[in-house]
């Protein structure tokens, strides 16, 4: 009877058998280990080998576990968990080798602060580290990316408004034209800019029409991103406004908007975080630059992306090393932007 | 007939009167033939059981039912002796004389308590000279002043439910409505914040004209100097069985399913 | 009961809403927001296919069938030309939808993985981080995996193609005309299989999360394990979800263009049907980065003309797949 009063509160379907617990201790250490003595051994090479034999272990013993183990589980539920496992291996490794490179090659030029505000003009095939550097591509990027989140971010925000506050006849239309947006091919976007704009005169390669291209890719970002937000304004807040004698316009900027302003920041910044690392367009229409430009109006422009581009194709050690430098820069900058807009826009859709 | 040869007078000691109203979303029709009087300064309770289209009615009467996607309306609701649904009647102006609160309390979350009392007078661009008159004016008729007059800065979200109901019920105070329209204000509160709520009701009773949805018979007989009583019988549009005043629907009711209802025999 | 019938004679009055001048306004500019896209999409096909005109004109269907790229002196024959150019976009066209293919294929079953992992296996927390860190991913600059699948990838995958053909040989998609693993249609599709892993990953995790829960406890309630649940309710109930969502990683394959041009040995004069190992490729995308730069008009127009191409199979793709996602969002609710 004692035990049913007792104040000490259990999860008693919580607590893990210490004998199951050592079954899987013992696979995932043992299957590593034989995994490895078993490279060595025969003749498999280096870490694909590794990783395949490890697999081939773990399939095993996950079988042999399931059949005889403490905790007995259907072979195919035993095969489920090493599928899930192994795809999160898999991933997980290929994006550290795409990341370690860039880390590894990128901190050899973070002692160098030239490379951070100086630009190529005088710097020639080649040459250490110590000459020149890619401020140039860092403005640039600044400057089309900033011009681009100016002209996309308003038009994307209007389309979500018409999704969410018009709720017209157009509304699926509207929907089914910015996800269809979303598909284009950067390059066909830095085509029709090239078309339209510096084949037909309007403009020459300048950072403006680079903007223009990279709009083109952050608008359905954007305007995808800002309906979620604005759909999760609850239409409480919209009746409430109207009840109290506001025009639609006026519940929109006073009520609608001030609620959802966090949330709209998050899109404009993953707008930006979609289109800062663009290489293609680009070069269609900002061409690309040695040295520093600022006017977006006249002249080729640089961007970080474009920069990495053209150094990677001169192929000397320095130009590589500016050129890992560039993407560590880039993707540093990415990261930061997109983890910040992800937890912003978590804490609001928790709210 | 159409509503320009209309000709309807109103009685001049109702603050608002409907006549005929028939309500549809989409082709199902939800009410018929609605014929309500609400007489100056006077509490009206509109009870009946879920689904009698009372919500619906009570949004007809200030123009917000038309923003539901496919709803249509029949009929005519005179206000000032003019139909609100006229052609040259702006919507926006309707809702200035015509209050409304929720069921659910639904202060601007991004406003202040005290920029949420005065928001009417920005979404509806009034310019007036005495605001922070108005704003101790509006609280003290919705019975909030004395709990919120140091914190009028704070965020409206710290408020407790009633708290928050009593706010949005000073909010619609501040455009001085000729009458206020309440959904089931209580219907999300805890018993001490309903009595708060059914004080502050008597009290605005001097001043504006009250029709107030109920789910709760009791308060309906507390609170109300009138009362209507709908009913949806068989998949058949909602309509008014029978109206009086409240005493007589409650002790001496006409009508069967009244009686039925009033003691709580269904619904 | 009179009042019921009277009512059905009546019939509903127009409601007329009066909309004020700021309103109006308003609303004209927001319909002008929604209509920028349907706008900038038709700007687009417009300004392609007049662009290439010349070349369609000149080539007609031949352009998407000839297999043979020749920028000659640029003249038409018409014009007198002496060495007359050919452009003819089929390699290019089934090169860009075989390593399209080949990423959907190995990234499909590793996007499933990573979703079930996410929703099911992960402790909530770890699958919050993990959820973010795959988003992170698709985030990547393309620039970054071009890097990436030159640098890194290619020494591997060249090794694992070797094997893939000393081994399984006699399949013929693993079969060689020459020796030459390492800028094939396979590292692309590896490199995009990459990139495209965390599109369908969020759609998939999407379309799980949305699974009813009353389906799942019933399940549960059956006795049913984590294995026969995913299998007879998840599954089934995600099918066409997952499918949508490989359509979309599909469409972002087919127009990738910086990762692929650095993995990718173009071949412009033979379709490479099958051969996916050896490295002759080819990729719509790939062709307009590396031949823009020195191409002369009638090239440029031709370049144009691919360009539309791109443009219409991956506006198709997107679209069937959003109808497709679309659908199965509406269903579920």
């Amino acid at each position: 009877m004692s035990n049913l009063l007792s104040d000490t509160p259990t999860q008693p379907w919580k607590t893990v058998d210490p004998q199951y617990r050592i079954q899987q201790l013992g696979t995932h250490l043992g299957t590593p280990v034989l995994a490895l003595l078993f490279t060595v051994i025969t003749p498999m090479a280096g870490f694909t080998g590794f990783c395949v034999t490890w697999l081939a272990f773990h399939i095993l013993s996950a079988a042999l576990l399931a059949k005889y183990g403490k905790k007995q589980k259907s072979l195919a539920n035993a095969f489920l968990e090493v599928f899930v496992g192994a795809t999160i291996f898999v991933f997980v490794t290929f994006v550290a080798t795409v990341l370690w490179p860039v880390i590894s090659n990128g901190l050899v030029g973070i002692t160098h602060l030239n490379l951070l505000f100086e630009d190529a003009g005088k710097v020639g095939a080649d040459e250490p580290l110590s000459k020149g550097g890619l401020g140039h591509a860092i403005v640039g990027t600044i400057i089309m990316v900033g011009i681009a989140t100016l002209i996309s971010v308003p038009i994307g925000i209007l389309a979500a408004l018409y999704v969410t506050e018009v709720r017209g006849k157009l509304t699926p239309l509207v929907r089914f034209f910015v996800q269809a947006m979303s598909g284009v091919p950067s390059i066909v976007a830095g085509l029709f800019i090239y078309s339209a704009l510096i084949v037909s005169g309007i403009l020459q390669y300048s950072g403006f029409a680079g903007a223009l291209a990279l709009s083109i890719l952050m608008l359905p970002t954007v305007a995808r991103t800002a309906e979620e937000i604005l759909r999760l304004i609850p239409d409480d807040l919209r009746t409430a406004a109207l009840a109290l004698g506001g025009t639609q316009w006026r519940t929109v900027r006073m009520v609608v908007l001030p609620a959802a302003k966090s949330g709209l920041i998050t899109s404009a910044i993953l707008g930006v975080a979609r289109v800062a690392g663009e290489t293609a367009p680009l070069l269609l229409t900002a061409f690309g630059n040695n040295v520093l430009n600022v006017n977006p109006f006249s002249e080729s422009m640089s961007a970080l992306p474009s920069y990495v581009f053209t150094q990677m194709l001169l192929g000397g050690d320095n130009d590589m090393a500016r050129a890992w430098f560039a993407t560590f820069v880039l993707l540093t900058t990415i990261t930061i932007l997109f983890t910040s807009a992800r937890i912003v826009a978590d804490r609001m859709k928790r709210n | 007939m159409s509503s320009q040869d209309f000709e309807f007078v109103a009685n001049s000691e109702n603050a608002m009167e409907t006549k005929d109203i028939n309500v549809w979303f989409g082709d199902r029709q939800v009410l018929a033939n609605v014929n309500l009087e609400f007489p100056t300064n006077t509490v009206t309770a509109l009870i009946g059981p879920s689904g009698c289209g009372k919500s619906t009615f009570i949004r007809t009467l200030n123009r917000m039912h038309e923003l539901i996607p496919g709803a249509k309306l029949a009929g005519h609701v005179m206000l000032d002796n003019e139909d609100i649904y006229a052609a040259h009647v702006d919507p926006v102006d309707v809702r200035l004389k015509v209050g409304m609160v929720f069921q659910k309390p639904n202060p601007f979350p991004s406003m202040s308590i005290g920029d949420n009392v005065l928001a009417g007078l920005k979404l509806a661009k009034r310019k007036v000279d005495d605001a922070e008159f108005i704003l101790e004016d509006s609280l003290r008729k919705a019975g909030l002043w004395e709990e919120v007059k140091d914190r009028l800065k704070t965020s409206a979200g710290s408020l407790s439910g009633g708290q928050q109901q009593r706010l949005c019920i000073a909010r619609s105070l501040v455009l001085k409505p000729q009458i206020l329209l309440m959904d089931e204000p209580c219907s999300a509160l805890d018993p001490g914040s309903t009595r708060r709520i059914e004080e502050t009701i008597k009290e605005l009773r001097e001043t504006v004209t009250i029709v107030i949805v109920t789910h709760n018979m009791q308060q309906a007989l507390r609170v109300s100097d009138y009362t209507a009583f709908f009913l949806s019988e068989d998949g058949r549009p909602g309509h008014v069985v029978e109206n009086g005043l409240t005493h007589d629907i409650f002790h001496k009711p006409q009508d069967e399913r009244t009686d039925d209802y009033v003691h709580g025999r269904f619904g | 009961m009179s009042a019921v019938t009277e009512a059905e004679k009546i019939l509903p009055r127009t409601i007329h809403v009066i909309r004020q001048g700021s309103d109006k306004v308003f609303r004209g500019i927001l319909i002008a927001g929604g209509l920028a896209a349907f706008v900038l999409l038709s700007g687009i096909f417009g300004y392609l296919a007049i662009s290439a005109a010349p070349v369609l004109r000149a080539f007609g269907l031949e352009f998407f069938t000839g297999s043979s790229w020749y920028a000659g002196d640029g003249l038409l024959p018409s014009e007198g030309s002496i060495d007359p150019p050919t452009f003819g976009l089929a390699p290019m066209l089934w090169g860009s939808l075989l390593i399209a293919i080949i990423a959907v294929a190995i990234a499909v079953p590793m996007a499933i993985g990573i979703a079930l992992a996410a929703t099911y296996f992960l402790p909530k927390k770890l699958a919050f981080a993990f959820t973010v860190f795959v988003d992170l991913v698709a985030a990547i600059p393309s620039i970054v995996f071009g890097l990436w699948g030159f640098f890194v990838l290619m020494q591997h995958g060249a090794l694992w193609a070797k094997w893939l053909n000393t081994n399984l040989g006699f399949i013929p998609f693993f079969q060689v005309e020459f020796e030459g693993f390492e800028q094939s249609p396979f590292m692309a599709g590896l490199v995009l299989a990459i990139m495209i892993t965390p599109i369908i990953a969020a759609v998939s995790r999407e379309i799980f999360a949305s699974v009813p829960p009353e389906l799942i406890t019933g399940a549960q309630a059956l006795g049913a394990s984590r294995w026969t649940m995913i299998r007879n309710v998840v599954l089934p109930f995600s099918k066409s979800g997952i499918t949508g969502g490989a359509m979309l990683g599909l469409g972002r394959a087919l127009g990738e263009t910086i990762a692929v041009f650095f993995v990718l040995q173009l071949f412009f004069d033979e379709v490479n049907w099958i051969r996916i190992l050896e490295s002759t490729g080819g990729s719509v995308a790939s062709l307009i980065v590396s031949r823009f730069g020195e191409a002369q008009p009638l090239e440029i127009s031709a370049l144009f003309g691919a360009g539309l191409a791109l443009f219409l199979i991956t506006l198709v793709t997107n679209a069937v797949a959003t109808a497709i996602v679309s659908s199965t969002n509406r269903a579920k609710k």
